[in-house]
């Protein structure tokens, strides 16, 4: 392999993860603050409405759907132990 | 329903009631600000989400290996929840990701392969719901499938690279922010041990409903 074929593999090999390291990285801690930062362009209240009312309507929802089941298959049942009696 | 699972009911209730409240003197996060308070809902649920897949595959391994036919109530009650919370957590999360990254979503490792894992729930429901007799045995290979997929989305955060916050966030957290954390964790869990249970019940008296009919049928 010629000097310079060899120079350059060496050198793209470098670039791509020190262009990876160069990305953003994630948040390791959370840091607790008094007051809520300002200049914020996306309003977060509606987003944070909206994450608890789908989670309490989802509960709500499912734990009346699951107790009509029950009653349902309960009633049932009942009806059929009579029948054979 | 037992009385002890009435406690239980009752005690996640009022826990839920309380929630707000524990949520609203939670401090704001420096970067994320008020947003970032989706977190005490969305972590339990993604936990419930993984609690729930390990429960469907643990009682899939007892129908299919120990011969175990009651192991079929659990799999079916743990897989719906598998998909009720895994609903929670796909929907709060780009909520979430919307103000903290600036996009609804993005195809990293842990975003993905939870959409995978509650997808393969969804396959399972939608098997059971109309796959007829013997879709018992596939479902279970199914959720066993979807059980083995937890560990990789659990570390998928510490190895590949995300926005996505690590799990080393849990157990770092300042105190102001654990203790609602941890109430909405405890919320959560006495919430997901009434309803596997209720559901499984449902399900056995469904069994038993059906087996009347048959009995009924023979006359």
């Amino acid at each position: 392999m010629r000097l310079g074929t060899f120079l350059l593999v060496l050198l793209l090999n470098g670039v791509a993860p020190a262009y990876a390291l160069a990305q953003p990285q994630p948040p390791k801690d959370f840091v607790p603050v008094s007051e809520a930062p300002a200049g914020e362009q996306i309003p977060a209240m509606p987003l944070l409405g909206s994450a608890y009312a789908f989670i309490w309507v989802g509960v709500l929802g499912y734990v009346w759907s699951l107790g009509r089941k029950l009653q349902r298959i309960d009633r049932e049942i009942s009806e059929l132990e009579s029948r054979k009696r | 329903m037992t009385s002890g699972m009435k406690v239980m009911l009752g005690l996640a209730a009022v826990l839920f009631a309380g929630a707000p409240w524990m949520i609203d003197a939670a401090p704001y996060e420096a970067t994320m600000g008020l947003v970032y308070k989706i977190y005490f809902f969305h972590m339990p649920s993604a936990w419930m989400f993984l609690v729930a897949a390990i429960t469907a595959g643990i009682a899939s391994f007892r129908l299919l290996f120990l011969k175990r036919p009651g192991a079929d109530h659990w799999v079916v009650a743990a897989a719906e929840l598998a998909v009720l919370f895994g609903a929670f957590t796909l929907v709060s999360g780009p909520l979430w990701a919307r103000k903290a990254w600036g996009v609804w979503w993005v195809w990293d490792a842990r975003l993905t392969s939870s959409l995978m894992v509650f997808l393969i729930f969804v396959a399972y429901t939608l098997l059971r719901k109309y796959g007829g007799p013997g879709s018992e045995k596939l479902g279970a290979g199914l959720a066993l499938f979807g059980m083995a997929n937890v560990p990789f989305i659990y570390v998928s955060v510490n190895y590949w690279r995300t926005f996505h916050p690590p799990t080393s966030v849990v157990p770092t957290l300042p105190v102001a922010m654990g203790i609602p954390l941890w109430y909405c964790v405890t919320a959560f869990t006495l919430l997901f041990i009434v309803l596997l249970r209720l559901r499984a019940r449902v399900e056995h008296q469904r069994a038993r409903l059906e087996a009347l009919y048959l009995a009924e049928d023979e006359l």
